[in-house]
């Protein structure tokens, strides 16, 4: 479980977070959603050490985060930003070669080398594994990058938006294989997401932030709901029932 | 062609300059041609390894490719120093005379700025890498404004002096400090060394490097302090050279198709070998004298520096 307590972050004077207190269910697909500027993606950085928070701690299956040595860290809990801008050409394959170094800091021995084969089989890249990332589509890259978190090995997995840019086809195959991931190998998916139907359809619990603070947090059947998405948004939101998934219909409210 | 051949014959063409450089006419002079020819490639293969490495890391911890380290105003603070010592105490002062007491002076003056310009910039892990650019380039402009001013105040015979200072030369090197400076060296990369594989995550970026279990900012400030010092070696040798390191280094990952450092590094160590104990040779034996190696490299590196920046504007 990882358990947020009172985290705050502030920009100048400005508080973009704000004593922030969330608990994060092992074995769970988390959405944090919310309006542009609520502190989703700060909120992340900071539970994912990529960003200092001013106050408050986060615990990780009840250890501090401060008490953990990067390296440590990064065998427990993995972070995907969204946006991946590198310096260098790489082959799908040597990307996901690099989830391998926490464990073996650049020298892969034939565990690793198994599982990069396994992420890159999981993420379906097998046939394209020796193409280089700049020849790929977005849907592509995404996966790559998603494979390379995979053979991280994380017992949890924090996502920052990882639908940006991509189309219907590809967002729903990115949101199918991090179900799997929960139900098939037991990790822990936190993810920031903007569409709430996505949120709606994939994910067993949801926190919404609002101006900094958490202003919803519990079970998706609980979040959405018409009351609960006009205190979260500002907006009158139908919800319809369709073949078990509940979609909030938001374009003409 | 493999990295592996490119490497061997690299270095094959490193050896042949090397040798050529030390035996042509040697007619014999063992004793006296050939030792001092031996100090001028010895600092010609340290200078080169310094500012090769020096380059490449600093490029791999700002994620730009055509940046320096003089970005930093080493140089400038180099010249800074050299002409207020001479202003002040006198060309005929131990810190000039010395090449010792000056060549440790140099060195450090220059590693504490850095240290400073680190304090101020990376202390805050907000502050974007145009912020360092920035405070570098002034501080640069700064220190050559100052130089400049005090220059003109300058008695003409002890100008003369730091004239001879301000262009990188490998003619009068001192044996000496060639010693001294292949034992820090040595011992810096043989330090260093051992983050290669960490310096290749960074390739991938801040935040993907610290998710990778990479302690980003303390590496940032090793490999910091690292290049500075390297770059003050070098320029305490011979010059101001830090230009060069550009051509190296983008040379290295045009040459290259690996994204290993361990591969880049030696890659543009060797090329900067070829190209100072080369371009020497080119300067002795073609120009006979008539010009110095510092401004072949800074005509060639010009034009090197404005086709990178034609092709990146055009990527993107």
């Amino acid at each position: 479980m990882i358990q947020v307590r009172e985290l705050t972050k502030l920009y100048g004077k400005k508080q973009v977070v704000e004593n922030v207190s969330v608990d994060i269910q092992r074995g769970q697909i988390t959405s944090f959603i919310g309006p542009n500027g609520a502190g989703k993606s700060t909120l992340l950085s900071m539970v994912s050490r990529l960003l200092d928070a001013d106050t408050g701690e986060v615990l990780i299956d009840s250890t501090n985060t401060k008490k953990l040595k990067s390296n440590e860290f990064s065998k427990r809990v993995s972070i995907l930003k969204q946006s991946n801008y590198m310096n260098v050409r790489l082959t799908i394959r040597e990307l996901v070669s690099f989830g391998r170094f926490p464990y073996s800091k650049g020298r892969l021995n034939d565990e690793d080398e198994k599982m990069v084969d396994q992420s890159i089989d999981y993420m379906d890249l097998k046939e394209m594994e020796n193409s280089y990332l700049d020849e790929l589509s977005g849907g592509q890259r995404q996966r790559a990058f998603i494979a390379m978190v995979i053979a991280q090995d994380t017992d949890y997995i924090l996502l920052d938006e990882p639908l940006n840019n991509l189309d219907m086809k590809h967002s729903v195959q990115i949101m199918k294989i991090l179900r799997r991931l929960v139900d098939e190998l037991g990790k822990t998916v936190v993810i920031v997401l903007h569409d709430i139907n996505f949120a709606s359809v994939y994910s067993d619990r949801i926190v919404a932030l609002k101006n900094g603070r958490v202003v919803k947090d519990g079970t998706t059947e609980e979040i959405i709901q018409s009351a609960a998405l006009k205190e979260i948004y500002d907006m009158d939101i139908p919800i319809q029932q369709m073949n078990n998934c509940r979609i909030c219909v938001y374009f003409n409210s | 062609m493999r990295d592996l051949h490119k490497m061997l014959i690299l270095v094959g063409l490193a050896l042949a300059a090397c040798g050529v450089y030390l035996f042509q006419d040697l007619n014999g002079s063992f004793d006296y041609a050939l030792p001092r020819r031996g100090v001028k490639v010895f600092a010609m293969v340290l200078t080169g390894v310094a500012i090769a490495y020096a380059t490449v890391v600093f490029q791999t911890i700002t994620h730009n490719r055509i940046l320096t380290p003089s970005i930093m105003g080493l140089d400038s603070l180099y010249m800074l120093l050299q002409t207020l010592l001479i202003f002040f105490l006198g060309s005929d002062h131990i810190t000039i005379v010395n090449k010792q007491v000056n060549f440790l002076l140099s060195i450090a003056v220059m590693v504490i700025f850095a240290l400073l310009f680190y304090r101020l910039l990376f202390k805050k892990n907000d502050r974007p890498v145009y912020f360092l650019l920035l405070v570098g380039i002034i501080c640069g402009t700064f220190f050559g404004s100052i130089t400049t001013f005090l220059q003109v105040l300058i008695d003409p015979n002890e100008f003369s002096i730091i004239q001879d200072r301000m262009f990188a030369s490998f003619n009068n090197v001192n044996s000496d400090l060639v010693w001294t400076s292949l034992v820090i060296i040595t011992l810096l990369i043989a330090f260093a060394w051992k983050q290669n594989s960490s310096l290749d995550v960074l390739t991938l970026g801040r935040d993907t490097a610290i998710n990778l279990g990479v302690n980003y900012d303390a590496l940032v400030k090793q490999m910091l302090v690292l290049s500075a010092v390297l770059i003050a070696i070098a320029t305490a040798l011979v010059g101001p050279i830090t230009f060069f390191g550009l051509i190296v280094a983008n040379l290295s990952y045009q040459f290259f198709t690996s994204y290993k450092h361990s591969v880049l590094l030696t890659g543009s160590i060797v090329i900067s070998v070829v190209a100072l104990v080369g371009g020497q040779w080119v300067v002795e034996r073609i120009f006979t004298f008539n010009t110095t190696l510092s401004v072949i490299i800074n005509f060639i590196g010009g034009i090197y520096f404005i086709y990178l920046l034609l092709k990146e504007s055009r990527s993107k």
